[in-house]
């Protein structure tokens, strides 16, 4: 849980699943297609995000000024003008360019740490449920550490000792505390597909290591971790607004939606455009990547094949 | 069942030592000046403070000889002293009972709403109630919490003037209201569609036609068979939102200023108060993985499998 | 002898994707006290769905009894209300399943699953259900069985567990009792092991039983009578030993030329050429037309179910038309 609940934990009942004679269920096929609107929609949306996100600058302009720093003070906290859809922020900025501009950070978080926790799941998941006993048990001991921790207070604690907090260092935080999660999953559908017998008999002929797993192991348990992808990337972009917010994330200069957050803290009652605007695309942002999540997940079931 | 819970209390002592290692390591060891680290970045140092504060915490000496000074403190009931000289222990003392009511009050929320709900879902599964309690819970997820109480703040507390929106003077149940509700909805969606994937699940299970087939009633079947084994999932995360809960108080109580072990926290953190944050995190911790114990044995004790290796 | 229960023109439709379609169509036997009926059929023939529309845990959104009569003891239970049905279940007939470790409660400890059946239909105190329990379980073999009564479904072996399925199916002494596959998740030595039991309690307590299986060598180890489905239809009933010999279906010559046998060795086995159909896209006329090697052309209409000799029956034209080709072509 910490910032966002864990749905992945939750089993999908609603996935139809063939049973015997003549218990089928109605409609599956629009779940299984790529073209289904299930996964247009939402992909359609997180595209557009990871646009705005590389390009900002083709964005910001596109209703008047563009530049999120080019700020008056004589403007602090203005409502909605023509020219600023979006108003203006405490320091009298262009609150629409500053969300634009906002989009990167948060973006860039989710998919890194997702990334990095996946890779870190691939490698050491693996190298658990293949090489067992000794490697498994101090893989398994370390994530037992981690998973002894609250998250957010380790985070907490961690980057407030830290001084420069730019993304990549909040990044690689995050990384450091998530990656037993995704590890966890990787691991124990690893340990499934090591006794299978394809897996045995690969390493019987002679296979090294290292092709039996990104031959054989890999594919064939990859399945829970793709599965949990969307939702992290959700996830990772809330815990970072999260960790902003509470003032340990990232910092200004940096331009990002948990810093807006953060300081529209003061204002909101006042000016509620100062935290509705960037509230409203994070929330628009993380539902896209847990939805697209969901919908992928159904698509790429085995079960339905 | 006792060995099972030896077992596990036992590897609760290395967990902690290493977790309570890592939080002091990442206070004290980091690189750079480890009295800056604990006074922050901005904050003035005189010779005469700094000479005092590198004799108080040991900083002369290594890591690990002043990560015992630290863990012997602990057991002594000694969490040090902070940098405005008001000993953590105190503070812990007095902001303790107000997150306890918090989580509890939380937890309760959590629990009747999120499985309440799950129940109602799988049971009229399909009609528009399940729809509803599906689409809210995806967006539930999506909002940022801070967001939700803000809104809840303006709205109930401000607005309608039903509820307090700061501090706990009106104590309880009033002035927890808001914050619980504001910390329940952290699990509530989770939590529903746990439960209603455990019910559905089990509704069609084998063994509810074995229990129909003796010519068991009905509602026998229901609550004996299918309950039973819907809620063994649902128990164990429900256990473990309690831990996750903590985590959230730093968030929540922080928003409504409520003076709890989180809020604490949050201060600390924003008045770079080192000692302050390394004693309640090491309280957090240790409660953490303590109720992560009380659940595994609960679990253990409603789902036999865990508990009982097959000898047959 | 009476008959214990009686099946008439049963018929027992699933929901599928194109609509709802006949998993059981116009089935009919009965059960005599003592007596054993086979039910022999591939996957997907009905078999299942006959027994368990028999005890009532047909899939209640997925399923819907459109026709037909289930006798038992001379009441129709289809009729009635649903809390009579319920005290038949268990008590009169009761129903042991295919695989025993998802058939049983995991949390409950079987000594529990047992006397609440024993419960359900018999005012009794629980220590007296509990003793019963322990006889139950020793009954049907289980070492140990006082102490193993605490015990939880996952502690037991796959034989064991069956055991025990058996052992609540009697908890309300049911004078019939169907088991729906009850060897086939089982190795082959504790098969005959779980055969000879059922076999035993059969006789001991003067039982029917509805044997539902797939497996010939079952069949022919504990039949007293045969029903052959297909499709959800019946093609051929009578008695064991009868059908055996003159087997006056094309579909049952088949079933049991298809079993390896010792003498054939060296040659390629004889299999039934293609796949059991699809039940919501039955051809029409004789199910079995698209795979029967004396397919003719009336067959493309449907044949009825016939007497062709005393309680031997047979759904196919050219045994109605011809005896002798049948059974000898």
């Amino acid at each position: 849980m910490s910032a966002t609940p864990d749905l992945a934990l939750v089993p999908d009942v609603d996935r139809p699943v063939d049973r015997p004679v003549g218990r089928r269920d109605r409609g599956p096929r629009a779940r299984r297609s790529l073209r289904s609107l299930r996964v247009v929609l939402p992909a359609a949306i997180v595209l557009l995000v990871v646009v705005v996100a590389a390009v900002p600058a083709a964005f910001a302009g596109w209703f008047g000024h563009g530049d999120p720093r080019a700020c008056d003070l004589t403007n602090s906290r203005g409502g909605p003008t023509s020219g600023h859809p979006f108003g203006f922020d405490l320091q009298g900025c262009d609150l629409y360019a500053n969300v634009i501009y906002g989009t990167r950070p948060s973006v860039f978080i989710g998919l890194a740490v997702t990334a990095g926790a996946v890779v870190i799941a691939v490698l050491l998941g693996c190298s658990a449920a293949y090489f067992g006993g000794l490697v498994d048990g101090v893989i398994s001991r370390t994530m037992d550490i981690f998973f002894g921790f609250p998250v957010l207070v380790g985070q907490v604690v961690i980057l407030n000792s830290i001084a420069t907090r730019n993304a990549v260092v909040v990044a690689g935080v995050l990384i450091l505390f998530v990656w037993p999660f995704t590890t966890r999953l990787m691991r124990s559908a690893a340990l499934s597909t090591v006794e299978q017998g394809y897996v045995k008999a690969a390493r019987g002929v002679g296979a090294g290591p290292w092709r039996v797993i990104t031959r054989h192991v890999l594919p064939n348990s990859a399945g829970p971790v793709a599965a949990v992808v969307g939702l992290s990337v959700g996830s990772m972009i809330t815990l970072e607004s999260a960790l902003t917010f509470l003032g340990v994330g990232l910092r200004q200069p940096t331009i990002s939606w948990g810093v807006q957050l953060n300081t529209a803290q003061s204002a909101f009652r006042s000016d509620p455009h100062l935290l509705l605007f960037p509230s409203l695309f994070l929330t628009l942002t993380v539902l896209a990547f847990v939805v697209l999540g969901d919908a992928l997940r159904d698509v790429f079931d085995p079960r339905l094949q | 069942m006792g060995l099972f819970v030896l077992r596990r209390v036992v590897g609760m002592v290395p967990l902690l030592l290493g977790a309570t290692f890592v939080i002091f390591a990442a206070v004290y060891a980091l690189p750079g000046d480890p009295i800056r680290a604990i006074a922050g970045p901005t904050t003035e140092i005189s010779p005469a403070t700094r000479a005092a504060l590198t004799e108080e915490y040991h900083l002369d000496e290594p890591l690990l000889v002043q990560y015992w000074y630290y863990v012997t403190g602990v057991f002594r009931g000694d969490l040090g002293v902070d940098l405005r000289g008001r000993p953590v222990f105190d503070q812990v003392e007095a902001a303790w009972p107000v997150t306890l009511q918090l989580g509890i009050t939380a937890w309760a929320l959590m629990a009747l709403v999120g499985v309440g709900l799950g129940t109602l879902a799988a049971m009229k599964r399909g009609g528009t109630f399940d729809w509803l309690v599906l689409g809210v819970t995806t967006v539930v997820v999506g909002v940022p919490y801070f967001v939700v109480a803000y809104v809840l703040q303006i709205v109930v507390g401000v607005q309608l003037g039903w509820l307090p929106t700061s501090g706990v003077r009106e104590g309880w149940p009033e002035a927890y209201l808001l914050p619980a509700v504001c910390l329940a909805l952290f699990g509530i969606p989770e939590l529903a569609r746990l439960t209603r994937a455990s019910i559905i699940e089990n509704l069609h299970a084998d063994y509810v036609d074995t229990a129909t087939a003796k010519g068991l009633r009905r509602r026998v079947v229901l609550v004996r068979h299918i309950l039973r084994n819907s809620l063994v999932p649902v128990v164990s995360v429900l256990g473990l939102a309690l831990g996750f809960l903590m985590s959230g108080a730093i968030l929540v109580e922080g928003i409504f200023n409520v003076p709890g072990l989180g809020f604490t926290l949050f201060n600390g953190i924003r008045q770079h108060n080192g000692p302050v944050v390394v004693g309640i995190s090491t309280l957090m911790v240790f409660i953490f993985l303590a109720l992560n114990l009380l659940v595994d044995i609960v679990c253990g004790v409603l789902d036999p499998r865990i508990s009982l290796v097959r000898d047959a | 002898m009476t008959a214990l229960v009686e099946v008439d023109g049963l018929r027992v439709e699933f929901r599928t994707r194109t609509g709802w379609a006949r998993a059981v169509d116009d089935v009919s036997f009965h059960l005599e006290e003592g007596r054993t009926m086979a039910v022999l059929g591939e996957s997907g023939s009905g078999k299942s769905a006959t027994a368990r529309a028999m005890l009532g845990v047909l899939p209640a959104e997925q399923s819907r009894i459109t026709a037909g009569r289930i006798d038992v003891a001379g009441e129709d239970i289809l009729q009635v209300a649903e809390s009579r049905r319920r005290t038949i279940r268990g008590a009169e007939v009761a129903m042991v399943f295919q695989d025993a470790l998802s058939a049983l409660n995991p949390v409950l400890p079987v000594g529990f699953q047992i006397t609440e059946g024993c419960q359900a239909h018999q005012r009794m105190g629980r220590r007296r259900a509990r003793e019963r329990a322990v006889e139950l379980l020793d009954l049907v073999g289980i070492p140990d069985a006082g102490r193993r009564a605490r015990d939880y479904p996952h502690q037991f072996s796959g034989g064991m567990r069956q055991r025990v399925m058996i052992a609540m199916a009697l908890s309300a002494d049911p004078r019939v009792l169907v088991a729906d596959e009850p060897t086939t998740a089982l190795d082959v030595t504790i098969q005959a092991q779980i055969l000879d039991l059922l076999h035993r309690l059969q006789d001991e307590r003067r039982m029917s039983l509805l044997l539902i299986t797939h497996d010939m060598g079952v069949v022919a180890q504990m039949a007293d009578d045969i029903t052959v489905m297909y499709a959800g239809r019946v093609l051929e009933q009578g008695r064991a030993d009868e059908v055996f010999a003159h087997p006056r279906h094309p579909y049952t010559r088949a079933l049991m030329q298809s079993v390896p046998r010792a003498e054939q060795k060296g040659q390629p086995l004889r299999v039934i050429p293609g796949s059991p159909p699809d039940i919501s896209a039955l051809p029409a006329g004789c199910a079995f037309r698209p795979r029967c090697a004396q397919a003719a052309h009336d067959c493309s209409s449907p044949p009825p179910l016939v007497e062709l000799a005393a309680g031997h029956f047979s759904r196919c034209h050219l045994a109605r038309r011809d005896p002798s080709v049948s059974a000898h072509g």
